[in-house]
């Protein structure tokens, strides 16, 4: 039943970021770049999911669980550490290069765009080397 | 009155919202997609494969519906070469496992959880992505 479920989930948040321009670096850019001629449509996308989802997860953990699962999965630490904080400022430097981040780039590898595959395939190398050096320092 | 791409984004955003929010609900999971990505290919120990793998498929399966029904909202159009996609590739894989999480898993689940970590998260990748984008192309640096 979580795979369907997973299943399910995966294509209405694919969906929803194709309907909503996320799967073209254009105009995320396009946000990003507040100097230029700035496409407000991201921020949009983000206020309209935050409007859903932060009342609904604000719902859902007035339950003691999930209903397919015994447990919720989520980060329990509210420390900002250096690694968060490193990491974020690594992603913000490729994301602005790109104008893709892992969600629109997974979705759209089926599109036969071959730099597209590039792109997965070198977030799949970067998430290798940090798993590799978590695990070589016995922190993962 | 919204022209009507912002109307799309609108919904969209909706879908994506729902989408995490149902996740959560009956998997008790954050559809967090670097975590999700990453954890499918490098932590097979528990046996939790199939849903991360069905997660995805649904992803891509998500953009070719929209694809099929409206082609012109499944278009893109890519912004740098395959050097720059093979260096933003790797700092978007590399960062979102340091930082523990990407737009989806910080930006719509954590902040939804009001998580302190995420809002530090988000605020920290958007910041930067704005201001390499500047750097990008504005500086005249790489112009």
């Amino acid at each position: 039943m979580r795979p369907l479920v997973a299943l399910g989930c995966g294509t209405l948040f694919g969906a929803g970021l194709t309907l909503s321009g996320m799967t073209d670096p254009a105009r995320v850019l396009g946000f990003l770049d507040v100097l230029g001629a700035w496409d407000p449509t991201l921020a949009l996308v983000m206020a309209a999911a935050l409007a859903v989802s932060l009342p609904a997860f604000q719902w859902v953990r007035r339950h003691p669980r999930p209903l397919l699962d015994s447990q919720y999965f989520v980060m329990e630490r509210t420390d900002v550490d250096a690694d968060l904080l490193i990491g974020a400022v690594l992603f913000g430097v490729g994301w602005g290069i790109a104008g893709l981040c892992p969600g629109p780039a997974i979705a759209t590898v089926v599109s036969g765009s071959p730099e597209i595959l590039l792109f997965v395939a070198s977030m799949a190398a970067g998430i290798g080397v940090r798993h590799w050096q978590s695990r070589a320092s016995g922190s993962g | 009155m919204l022209d009507a791409g912002l109307l799309w984004a609108v919904y969209g955003g909706l879908m994506i919202g729902a989408a995490a929010a149902l996740f959560f609900w009956l998997n008790g999971r954050i559809a967090g997609i670097s975590g999700i990505f990453g954890d499918l290919l490098f932590e097979r120990r528990h046996g939790h494969w199939p849903w991360r793998l069905t997660f995805l498929v649904g992803l891509a399966l998500g953009y070719l519906a929209i694809r099929v029904w409206r082609p012109e909202l499944g278009e893109f159009q890519l912004q740098t070469g395959p050097v720059g996609m093979v260096i933003a590739g790797l700092l978007v894989g590399y960062g979102t496992r340091m930082g523990n999480g990407c737009t989806s898993g910080h930006g719509i689940c954590g902040i939804a959880r009001l998580s302190p970590r995420s809002f530090a998260a988000t605020g920290t990748f958007m910041l930067v992505a704005i201001l390499t984008v500047a750097l990008l192309r504005h500086s005249g640096v790489f112009a």
